[in-house]
């Protein structure tokens, strides 16, 4: 059994621990609230340019020569995934359960034989990655010294993204992200961006005319690269407002286990000093039975 | 009848401005400036460097804008860009450094005849405002 002055060191170091979970579940609500509202302000923009493309697509007169980020480059065969993490830890399974939800994404390619390319964004996703697939990641893009998600650092990414394209180096392009539903539920997303998917419910069909100015194709050519912006800085509001609700939801367990810790030495110190003081009575008393 | 429609503006990082009564807007369509009133038919279109003016009750309001798409249905205006400032609220010295950046973008050599264009019209609206 430890000794007094350990139980009392170890109570100490696990108080101090449980200062700092808190004061990180605070700092990340702070923050949570922040990237919440950045992603409820930023939806109106990407819903509206996918509600154009929509009606772009629907319009479209010559669906042969439509442009190859829309309608793919005709074959299925080299598959580009976009694998979206944080760059810092401690925030529970947030990183984790996006890595799962690519790495089973990534068996079943290669179970039908398709070939295999990483684009890794935030450096938690590249740790996590490099040892098993390695050889497939050829990129590492990470955004440390960017404070929040911004328009910029998503253009950047889609840029890369789009040249690799043009150089047909892959035909379709998936990311991976966790999509924020609230504090404690954050649900990873594999959505895929080249081709662009474009399921259209019937009722949201518009039955109105469009007049283009200039021609749809050429609009078309213009839209699409920033949609795929649009879409990539939409998982990254939606990423960090998930980062923060699972650092916090971690920190406020991690601070509800240290606190049962302490609570647990607490009731073996004591019962220990007892039974110190307990020895140190029957000593004595038969110490002077004796006599 | 009111003359009135709804614009609405809308940014990547937020909704940038949202109006019910406005009267008319003029925008930098890609093949000219082009002016929306009330009952315009169905449109789509893109923007290229220039400057947006709105007319309301309350006057003339200006917005200077890099890009962006415009779509009009059903008297629903709705503008989508990535840079868009109030002419107003813009200091001086952030059109200095967007156009001295620009200036050095048109310098370049390996640049597309399309992008030289669009930035050639960039410093010609930037030195109008300025």
């Amino acid at each position: 059994m430890a000794s007094l002055d350990d139980l009392k060191k170890r109570i100490a170091s696990v108080k101090s621990t449980q200062k700092i979970t808190k004061a990180m579940k605070m700092v990340a609500a702070a923050k949570l609230k922040r990237a919440q509202d950045s992603a409820e302000k930023g939806r109106p923009y990407s819903e509206k340019m996918n509600n154009i493309i929509l009606n772009l697509s629907e319009g479209i007169s010559d669906k042969e020569n439509a442009p190859k980020l829309l309608s793919g480059t005709g074959k299925d065969q080299i598959h580009l995934c976009v694998v979206m993490t944080s760059d810092r830890g401690l925030c529970g399974g947030f990183n984790s359960n996006i890595i799962k939800k690519a790495k089973s994404y990534f068996s079943r390619l290669s179970s039908e034989g398709k070939e295999l390319k990483i684009i890794t964004v935030g450096s938690k996703g590249n740790d996590q990655l490099k040892r098993l697939f390695g050889n497939q990641i050829i990129e590492n893009i990470s955004f440390k010294n960017s404070k929040n998600a911004n328009f910029f650092d998503a253009e950047k990414v889609s840029k890369i993204i789009i040249e690799r394209f043009e150089k047909e180096e892959f035909d379709i392009c998936t990311i991976f992200f966790n999509q924020f539903k609230n504090v404690i539920t954050q649900i990873p997303q594999a959505q895929q961006i080249i081709p662009l998917k474009t399921d259209i419910d019937d009722k949201e069909k518009s039955e109105d005319n469009y007049e283009f100015e200039p021609d749809e194709d050429e609009i078309l050519t213009n839209l699409l690269p920033k949609n795929i912006s649009t879409q990539i800085f939409k998982a990254m509001l939606e990423n960090s407002a998930s980062e923060q609700g699972a650092r916090m939801s971690a920190m406020d367990n991690a601070t509800r286990n240290a606190g049962e810790m302490v609570d647990k030495l607490t009731i073996e110190y004591n019962r220990s000093r007892q039974a110190a003081i307990t020895k140190e009575l029957i000593e004595i008393i038969s110490g002077a039975e004796s006599l | 009848m009111s003359e009135e429609f709804k614009l609405e503006v809308v940014n990547p990082e937020k909704s940038f401005l949202s109006k019910e009564d406005v009267t008319e807007v003029v925008v930098p369509a890609f093949e000219g400036e082009m002016g929306i009133l009330k009952d315009h038919i169905s449109i789509i279109s893109f923007l290229k460097p220039g400057i947006i003016k709105t007319y309301s009750k309350l006057g003339e309001e200006k917005y200077y804008v890099e890009d962006g798409i415009i779509e009009f249905k059903n008297n629903n205006l709705s503008i989508l860009t990535s840079s868009i400032f109030d002419i107003n609220d813009i200091e001086k010295s952030k059109i200095d450094e967007m156009l001295r950046v620009a200036e050095e973008e048109t310098a370049k050599d390996n640049i597309s005849d399309q992008a030289k264009f669009l930035i050639d019209q960039k410093i010609e609206v930037l030195r109008t405002i300025n």
